[in-house]
């Protein structure tokens, strides 16, 4: 009689490897954007961008994705493991680095729309934390 | 599905590699390391599913660490051009520094 339900087992275990390997198949394709991303961007700043945000969402879904496919395991407690350490240390490493661009003086490349005056402004700005610190 | 996703890892750690090659300043080469090494983390637990034998997540798991102090240790180095210089620097160190 469960066999032939809609909720039985067998179907409950297919739906789950399927929606895991869907998961982690769109991480996936988030993370190939990112690294488009950053490949084709023109600044280091943009580059950062599509590099950090693609990286935790593509990470995010991946790592839940196979933990779908790995069920109540030890498996999955390390994929969770690793998405604690990812959510902490991928913004951190971010941040690091545009911290040290922006403190070695690398600018940030500013098109046509935002014209010259912001970019003056920034560097003020920035000259005069310097000066503070 | 998965098969088409470690492809899609590796195709943008190719991409990652070459933005690392050719990058016009260091920290594009340093952010293109970085996520290259997320993108390791990813596929070696995707290697892990696919060939049916998940016990590459503690290499993994080493890896993401290593990732991390990697980064952190290689900007500290641009900015300060030594690994000794405390983290936390007094006023009159980071002064003499720049």
């Amino acid at each position: 009689m469960a066999d032939t339900s809609l909720f039985s087992p067998e179907n409950l275990e297919a739906a789950r490897v399927f929606v895991g390997s869907a998961l982690a198949l769109t991480g996936a394709v988030f993370s190939a954007a990112g690294s488009i991303g950053v490949l084709r961007f023109p600044d280091f700043y943009t580059r950062m961008h599509s590099a950090s945000v693609t990286d935790t969402l593509g990470a995010t879904l991946v790592l839940f994705g196979l933990m779908l496919i790995g069920g109540w395991s030890l498996v999955s407690f390390k994929l969770l493991c690793i998405w604690i350490f990812f959510m902490f240390t991928s913004p951190t490493a971010s941040n690091a680095a545009a911290n040290g661009a922006m403190k070695a003086g690398l600018e940030p490349f500013l098109g046509k729309w935002t014209g010259q005056k912001i970019k003056i402004e920034g560097q003020e700005a920035l000259r005069a934390q310097e000066d503070r610190e | 599905m998965l098969v088409a996703a470690t492809l899609a890892v590796i195709a943008a750690m190719a991409l990652l590699l070459a933005r690392a090659i050719m990058g016009p300043t260091l920290y594009d080469r340093v952010l293109a390391v970085n996520s290259f090494g997320t993108k390791t983390v990813l596929l070696l637990g995707f290697l892990g599913f696919v060939t049916g034998r998940p016990d590459f997540l503690d290499i993994a798991l080493l890896y993401a660490m290593i990732n991390f102090v990697g980064t952190i240790a290689i900007l500290k180095f641009f900015r300060y051009r030594s690994f000794g210089v405390p983290l936390v620097a007094s006023k009159n160190s980071a002064q003499g520094e720049e």
